[in-house]
């Protein structure tokens, strides 16, 4: 089942939240909606699921026109970010809510919802009642709910922000292997770019209202289309740089442009990664501060002319390079992007 | 500790404001210094003509308002909830009203409209639906009015009760699992808002159980009505039937609780 977004737009008063959005989301694909609070990304979510309606535009459903199909006939299967387990019905009930307003037989309901809680590893946890169970618990149950009518899609609306950091990754992992296994065509709304990075096949970032990027994780972590996702996915430095030809100088070093470059002086986009550190008496700078983080070390560089810049090193590199050691900083090789210059890296100067 | 006696001091306090005119008034009905102990009072009670016809016709008038009422403030409340929360304040000055009008401005009101109704639909169909509104039996005017004086306190019931739920989510989530809308409302909604549309009912069963200035001038013999009536200058007997209503109105108050609490 594919379900298409069409030229969707939507403003709540004087705030626009869907400015034109236009997606095509591929039968059993998992797609993330990434983007800063107020992105649209949940409202977007909330049109496919019925909830919103949009001013303009479409949605479709497996090549059918539901925007004005009320959600209750929608056939999309929805986890909530706030707990959305009925307070009054046990977890077997819960699960089963859905056969029961389809008049399903007592049977069906009580051997689908077995096998649904089974699934989510919630076995024997029937007879309990929602406020019996924790946060992680209660997400899986609405999960299992979600699922029991064999939805044509998934919709999960930052299911996950209100749970502990463990509890979250656990549960990410889980919806993803069960979401392979039923091949269950999935939105993923979040803000949590680590959440929408490590699950979805395709990650949507998405900027007021308008789709910034739509590509693979690794695409849109190596290969921005805009300088807002290379500053929202991850971490990015903004170096000041001179463009010539095909080429760019920045730190002294000739790197070559990935893409064409919005100006001669511009901004050149450097992941932490790609930044290297060397212990040096007459570099370019020293280390303002490091957070240890287990496997790498994040470093703060002062550089000498004003500006600063992140460094990742190998953790082990964490004790050598200490807060205060003077340090020579340089890129590695790769093309690079470049945004327009902007007056936040006005102060980060080439030395030499 | 000092909780623990601060609370029982206070309670015994409490206890003794309300309990001991109670007990005393109890007391007076049961004992009387020439005859000794005796249940006369109770008895003449209910054997005084009207007793049973006017209580009933009370108790259909509180079930007839507290089904009006919990229609009009539940719809409302889940409306402005869902749709419209900048009309929360507005629809809280407009319940507010009632408390503010004092009861014979409705019973003035309420007689002006019947009496100019009366001339205007002389002639039309519609008399007959002004006349059998003002049936002595069962006086559909006098649920609209107590409607109008119910609803400030059930609102504020439900108001409460709907506080303490997600609303919204689970709303959606009912709808996103294919229920229709009454379905949401009685399946999901009413069942996690028992203890609030039992409180609703409860405030509004009491106050028909307890007016008197509107169904007495508009000439009505609901139950409060029939109780001053009939107390007359027995002085026993009125105290009888105060201990006596104040027994039913507890004991209606712990069925309707009883049941609010009986799913959990």
């Amino acid at each position: 089942m594919t379900v298409e977004l069409r030229e969707l737009r939507r403003s709540f008063g004087g705030t626009v939240a869907l400015d034109g959005l236009s997606l095509t989301i591929e039968q059993g694909e998992l797609i993330a909606f990434l983007g800063p609070s107020g992105c649209g990304k949940t409202t977007a979510l909330r049109c496919v699921a019925g909830f919103e309606r949009p001013d303009t535009g479409a949605v479709f459903i497996d090549g059918a026109d539901v925007t004005r199909v009320p959600a209750n006939r929608r056939d999309a299967g929805m986890v909530f970010q706030s707990y959305s387990l009925f307070p009054n019905l046990n977890v077997r009930d819960n699960v089963a809510f859905g056969l029961r307003v389809r008049r399903r037989s007592a049977d069906e309901r009580h051997s689908r919802a077995a096998e649904l809680l089974e699934l989510v590893g919630l076995g024997g946890f029937g007879e309990r009642y929602p406020h019996q169970l924790s946060g992680g618990q209660q997400q899986r149950v609405a999960l299992a709910r979600a699922l029991a009518l064999q939805p044509k899609v998934l919709l999960l609306d930052e299911p996950l922000s209100a749970l502990d950091a463990k509890v979250r990754v656990n549960l990410r992992e889980e919806i993803r292997r069960l979401q392979l296994e039923l091949g269950i065509t999935t939105i993923f709304v979040t803000h949590d770019q680590e959440e929408a990075l490590s699950v979805a096949d395709r990650v949507a970032v998405l900027k007021s209202g308008r789709l910034e990027q739509v590509a693979p994780p690794a695409e849109v972590y190596d290969r921005p289309a805009t300088p807002f996702v290379a500053e929202f996915v991850g971490t990015m430095n903004h170096l000041p740089g001179r463009v010539s030809g095909e080429t760019v100088e920045v730190f002294g070093q000739t790197l070559p442009l990935d893409g064409t470059a919005p100006g001669a002086e511009v901004d050149v986009l450097v992941r932490p990664e790609a930044v290297r550190v060397t212990p040096s008496g007459d570099g370019r700078g020293f280390i303002l501060a490091s957070s240890f983080r287990g496997s790498i070390a994040r470093l703060r560089v002062q550089l000498d002319g004003g500006g600063e810049v992140l460094a990742d090193v190998p953790g082990h590199e964490a004790v050598r390079l200490a807060p205060g050691l003077k340090v020579d900083v340089t890129l590695v090789e790769r093309p690079v992007l470049t945004a327009p210059r902007t007056a936040v890296a006005a102060p980060v100067e080439p030395v030499g | 500790m000092a909780g623990v006696t601060w609370r029982r001091l206070t309670l015994g306090v409490a206890a003794v404001y309300f309990l001991v005119p109670l007990a005393i008034a109890v007391w007076f009905t049961v004992y009387n210094e020439s005859r000794g102990f005796s249940l006369g009072a109770y008895g003449r009670i209910v054997s005084a003509p009207g007793f049973g016809e006017s209580l009933l016709k009370s108790l259909l008038l509180g079930a007839a308002v507290i089904v009006l009422v919990l229609l009009l403030a539940l719809p409302a409340l889940l409306a402005v909830r869902l749709g419209a929360p900048g009309l929360r304040p507005v629809l809280e000055t407009i319940t507010t009203l009632p408390l503010i009008v004092p009861p014979i401005t409705y019973v003035v009101g309420i007689a002006n409209a019947l009496r100019g109704g009366t001339d205007a639909l002389a002639a039309t169909p519609f008399w007959q639906t002004l006349i059998s509104i003002q049936d002595e039996n069962f006086p559909v005017v006098l649920v609209l009015a107590y409607v109008m004086l119910a609803l400030p306190f059930a609102y504020r019931s439900l108001d409460t009760g709907l506080r303490a739920v997600d609303v919204r989510t689970l709303v959606e989530a009912a709808r996103n699992l294919g229920a229709s809308w009454p379905y949401v409302l009685f399946r999901v909604i009413l069942p996690n808002l028992r203890s609030a549309v039992a409180g609703a009912s409860f405030l509004s069963l009491a106050l028909v159980m307890g007016e008197y200035t509107i169904a007495a001038l508009m000439g009505y013999r609901t139950f409060p009505v029939w109780i001053v009536t009939v107390s007359g200058n027995d002085g026993q007997l009125s105290v009888a039937l105060s201990v006596l209503s104040l027994g039913l109105i507890w004991l209606l108050l712990l069925t309707l609780s009883g049941a609010g609490r009986k799913s959990k």
